[in-house]
């Protein structure tokens, strides 16, 4: 993060845009903005078009020769397929409602991260190539071909854009740039432009399960570290069931949670979690190193890489026999499990409607997809007084909760992980209405974008949820930041330690399996962190 | 798709909507209404006398007179009009208009409905000044 | 200068003089008062029927709602009904609410940053009170010209008048006369509207920025048609027995010119009506129709509940558990993990 601009450098923007005409303006593709571009070996494992080693700061991308004539085709296609694509192409008045809802355009000022500008950079296309209004009047009419430029334009600037769908909330139409952005990266990855970040995960997502391409020996040697770090912190050794056939329940969750910090430490709620519902009610669970990732990075990429990678959830659910799945907590994976799961590779008919079997709830509202989400999971068993809970464990935190862009805006779970953090933690506090629940700002991070390499853009997309956070930081004295998102847990972090440092990054599980009364625990005096528990500062010494 | 039937019908809706006017009048005959001119005024435009201002302008613009008659008349005192011609008139929708346009049901109703035009004059005076 | 707006502007000036000279031309009126706008109607009925029936061609795959509140779960978890609709019913409600009252346009904010940086959200709730001015007072507008349409004038259209008239507002002075016939506030408001959406465009940095010249464009011919109804009704006068003439003419297929001369403003009017017909369906004013047809509204937030059909959906190449055992069989036999075959049963060569 050396070049990154320090935060008091950071100019408030007054939201003015130049006086050239933006279609004058070309896209400048820069350091610290831009991602790198797809490894051929990661393409070429997944079978994507024109894998090859390319950078998105050379003059020549090396494009297939009917590069043009490939775009316009595949552009006809999904105006066909998507209904949405197409309405969304030919309504928007320009209003401006969206633009100052984004935040790449609130964080950059850039006018091009207008959630309708960036749509227009490919509405222009459709005009000229699709409308004989826009062929007859040109550019007058908003149209223009689609030329080299124009298309270093669509790529740098849909990968600006996270799909969080905030715009889509204000459009009086509901426009929804994420559905144009995953239209337009399509066109893209027909030709074979698309960022390593998504392209690698996807390979390795579909070869060994898990997005860091961690093969399932290694999977479960890190579960082992978990395993071994909770004995020590609470003398109980949980033990969690892999591949096992004739399960009741298979759980599935982002393999960031797995692999990095601070989700390896929500990954240790889980297990406890699971352990203290198996000593206790007999519930039983098992993890699946083939359907290893929640999340689903070919979401990304185009529909048809969804629908691959996601398949492996329903396949592994019938392999095992399983009645029901849970699902951890994950972003983009819940969009993908509640939109288009179930139509893409349902219908699960294999399985049952999920039915809690300690609480005896049936979870109607997921009787098709057969998936519940873990915070509707453990916010029932804590309705039901099925958990022994000392919320008193983390009172060391003072928390404030991140609503995470797909769980919100394509699914509305709003108030499930809520209420699982007010029972296991004393001090919760909210962000502005602005900025929370359907109205929530993305990390700046998601959809594929937390690389390393885009880190000036990340700080500046996820200024506003940061502001968000400093002011119940400064307001109310926040130090934690809980997230039901594997990319939030990977992404905040670094955002925080930004613009708020003093703000540490908790999944809800986490602090679920801080409060969680193991049966026959010893008196814990550290969290799972290994930070000493309230009131144990001295005994830690 | 099942919902091409449900954007059929609301396509239908609508258009039958936008085209309301033209089912609704269908068979019927859409003559402008015809005026039928009292014995006097009938006379006046025989006679090339013709009303206080030429007969386009008072198709468009009575309201608007007799509007600024009554000011003349309510405010100012003034009573007397001069028409183009140079004649001058009582300011009077009673006894000046109404003088020749004595038939109010035949005269300015038939205009009026035809139009949707509610003018607030008959709230104060009386249609047939003269009782007969 | 724009050169989006002037062009549009430029355009609207342009078809006021040609209506307005054109009709002076022997011969014309029947080409301004009848022959465009039959077409007018015929562009507009076909142009839009179209449209919308190649928005219904295309395919609806996934029901991609945007949820806007709470979902259905649990149930001591109040869902947001509305806003996150389960059912058919609920979606109707939440679409009124859109169609009707622009509801997710009255969520609008305006964002200022601050020093610090700090970020503040204002209400904005102008562009909404706009927009609902804009199209209620249009709509008001329309339906009130229905008195021109029709004979007998039906009730409601005739109550409509009377409420639109409601304040009676005379103004009458030796230059200025106005207040006779009765002043419609509709027809203010819808001036007053669009000038304000203009207005915006010109001087809110990021509008002006985004906007087309097929933004100006239908804003100046409202501008227009709204102007020239109020011209000639409270300053110029026209012969509206002989405009209800025409227009009644063309709605009985008997269409004439009438004998008493109706002005030309009028015609420019008529014409920019007409213009306006015709331009709709090739047009963004198309959110008319699309707002009815957008996928994140229209459907509701159900989709674990109740499948969604994708009518194309089709398989795809998937990395079967198999083939991933395959790969990794030793290593998962080593680390103590359940396989389904034994190496034994595999090809004797060596995986790497």
């Amino acid at each position: 993060m050396s070049d990154l601009p320090k935060p008091e450098d950071f100019a408030p923007k007054t939201y003015r845009p130049g006086s050239t005409d933006w279609m004058d303006v070309p896209a400048e593709i820069r350091k610290g903005i831009a991602c790198y571009a797809g490894n051929p070996k990661s393409l070429e494992a997944v079978g994507l078009p024109n894998p090859r080693t390319w950078s998105c700061f050379d003059e020549d991308w090396q494009l297939p020769e009917n590069w043009q004539q490939i775009i316009h085709e595949g552009f006809k296609e999904r105006l066909e397929k998507f209904r949405s694509f197409k309405v969304f192409m030919d309504i928007c008045v320009r209003c401006g409602a969206c633009a100052d809802k984004c935040h790449f355009f609130i964080g950059t000022g850039d006018p091009k991260n207008m959630p309708v500008l960036r749509a227009e950079l490919i509405r222009s296309v459709y005009r000229n190539d699709f409308t004989k209004v826009g062929k007859i009047l040109g550019r007058l009419g908003g149209a223009r071909p689609m030329t080299i430029d124009v298309l270093k334009e669509w790529w740098s600037y849909l990968f600006q854009c996270t799909e969080c769908r905030r715009c889509s909330v204000f459009c009086p139409y509901g426009i929804d740039t994420a559905e144009i952005t995953m239209m337009g990266r399509e066109l893209l990855n027909l030709l074979g432009l698309n960022i390593d970040w998504i392209a690698t995960p996807v390979a390795n997502c579909n070869r060994t399960g898990n997005h860091l391409g961690i093969q399932p020996h290694a999977f479960k040697d890190m579960l082992d570290f978990f395993v071994d770090d909770i004995e020590e912190i609470t003398g109980i050794h949980v033990d969690p069931q892999y591949n096992k056939v004739g399960a009741d329940i298979l759980f599935i969750t982002p393999s960031g949670d797995v692999f990095a910090d601070p989700g390896t430490y929500t990954c240790m709620g889980y297990l406890l979690l699971f352990h203290f519902l198996k000593e206790k009610y007999g519930l039983d669970v098992t993890w699946s190193t083939y359907a290893s990732e929640g999340g689903n990075f070919g979401s990304f990429t185009s529909h048809e890489m969804m629908k691959r990678l996601n398949a492996k959830m329903y396949r592994e659910a019938q392999r095992l026999g399983v009645k029901w799945i849970i699902g951890g907590e994950c972003g983009h994976m819940w969009r993908v499990i509640t939109q288009y799961m179930d139509t893409m590779n349902g219908p699960a008919d294999f399985m049952e409607t999920p039915v809690n079997p300690i609480t005896g709830t049936r979870f109607e509202h997921a009787k098709s997809t057969k998936m519940i989400h873990i915070t509707e999971f453990t916010a029932d068993l804590i309705k039901h007084g099925k958990l022994d809970l000392d919320p008193g464990r983390n009172d060391n935190l003072r928390v404030t909760f991140h609503d995470s862009c797909n769980p919100s805006r394509g699914m509305g779970l709003l108030e499930e992980p809520r209420y699982v953090i007010k029972n296991v933690c004393n001090e919760f506090y909210d962000m502005p209405a602005n900025t929370i629940r359907e109205q929530t700002f993305c990390c700046g991070s998601g959809s594929g974008l937390n690389a390393g390499e885009d880190m000036e853009l990340r700080m500046a997309g996820g200024m506003p949820r940061a502001n968000a956070v400093k002011y119940v930081h400064e307001k109310h004295d926040v130090n934690t930041l809980a997230t039901i998102c594997a990319i939030d847990r990977a992404a905040l972090p670094d955002l925080m330690s930004y613009w708020v440092p003093e703000v540490e990054v908790y999944g809800v599980h986490e602090m679920v399996g801080n409060a969680l009364i193991m049966p026959n625990e010893q008196e814990r005096t550290t969290d799972l962190r290994g930070e000493p528990l309230p009131g144990m500062e001295e005994a830690d010494e | 798709m099942s919902d091409k039937k449900i954007i059929i019908a609301g396509l239908a809706i609508f258009f039958v909507l936008i085209t309301f006017p033209f089912w609704i009048n269908m068979g019927k005959a859409a003559n402008a209404p015809e005026l039928i001119l009292a014995p006097t005024a009938q006379a006046a435009m025989d006679s090339g006398e013709g009303c206080v201002l030429p007969l386009d302008e008072m198709r468009a613009n009575h309201m608007q007179i007799l509007d600024l008659w009554r000011h003349s008349v309510v405010r100012n005192a003034e009573r007397i009009y001069v028409g183009a011609d140079g004649k001058e008139y009582n300011m009077s929708l009673s006894n000046t208009c109404l003088d020749c346009h004595s038939n109010k049901a035949d005269f300015c109703d038939r205009c009026h409905n035809y139009a949707s035009v509610t003018p607030y004059c008959w709230d104060c005076h009386i249609d047939n000044p003269k009782g007969e | 200068m724009n050169a989006k707006y002037m062009y549009s502007f430029l355009a609207v000036l342009a078809l006021f003089f040609l209506a307005y000279l054109g009709v002076r031309v022997p011969g014309l009126p029947v080409v301004f008062g009848i022959l465009l706008p039959y077409a007018a109607v015929i562009i507009f009925i076909i142009g839009v029927g179209n449209r919308i029936m190649g928005w219904a061609r295309s395919a609806v795959p996934f029901r991609i709602t945007t949820t806007c509140g709470q979902q259905k779960s649990l149930s001591w978890i109040e869902q947001n009904k509305i806003d996150n609709p389960s059912s058919k019913g609920a979606v109707i409600v939440r679409m009124l609410l859109e169609v009707l009252c622009f509801r997710s346009l009255f969520r609008n904010t305006r964002i200022k940053m601050k020093e610090g940086p700090k970020l503040t959200y204002h209400l904005e709730i102008f562009l909404w009170i706009g927009a609902l001015a804009f199209h209620y007072a249009f709509l008001v507008t329309i339906l009130r010209h229905l008195r021109l349409f029709t004979e007998p004038v039906p009730y409601l259209i005739r109550l409509l008048e009377t409420v639109d008239s409601f304040f009676r507002l005379e103004i009458l002075y030796d230059v200025v006369q106005i207040g006779l016939p009765g002043v419609f506030i509709s027809g203010f408001v819808l001036l007053a509207a669009a000038v304000y959406l203009f207005l915006r465009r010109l001087f809110i940095p990021q509008v002006k920025y985004i906007s087309l010249a097929a933004d100006y464009f239908p804003l100046f011919l409202i501008m227009g048609i709204a102007f020239t109804g109020i011209f000639m009704r409270y300053f110029s006068k026209v012969n509206v027995a002989a405009a209800k003439e025409l227009a009644m003419g063309l709605v009985t297929f008997s269409p004439h010119i009438p004998e008493s001369s109706i002005s030309g403003v009028f015609y420019a009017h008529l014409l920019f009506v007409c213009v306006l017909l015709a331009y709709f369906p090739f047009s963004k004013l198309m959110h008319m129709g699309g707002i009815f047809l957008s996928p994140t509204r229209n459907l509701p937030g159900n989709t674990r509940e109740v499948r969604h059909i994708n009518p194309w959906n089709y398989p795809v190449k998937v990395h079967s558990y198999e083939a991933y055992e395959d790969d990794f069989r030793e290593k998962m036999i080593e680390a103590g993990l359940p396989v389904v075959k034994q190496p034994a049963e595999t090809a004797p060569e060596e995986k790497e």
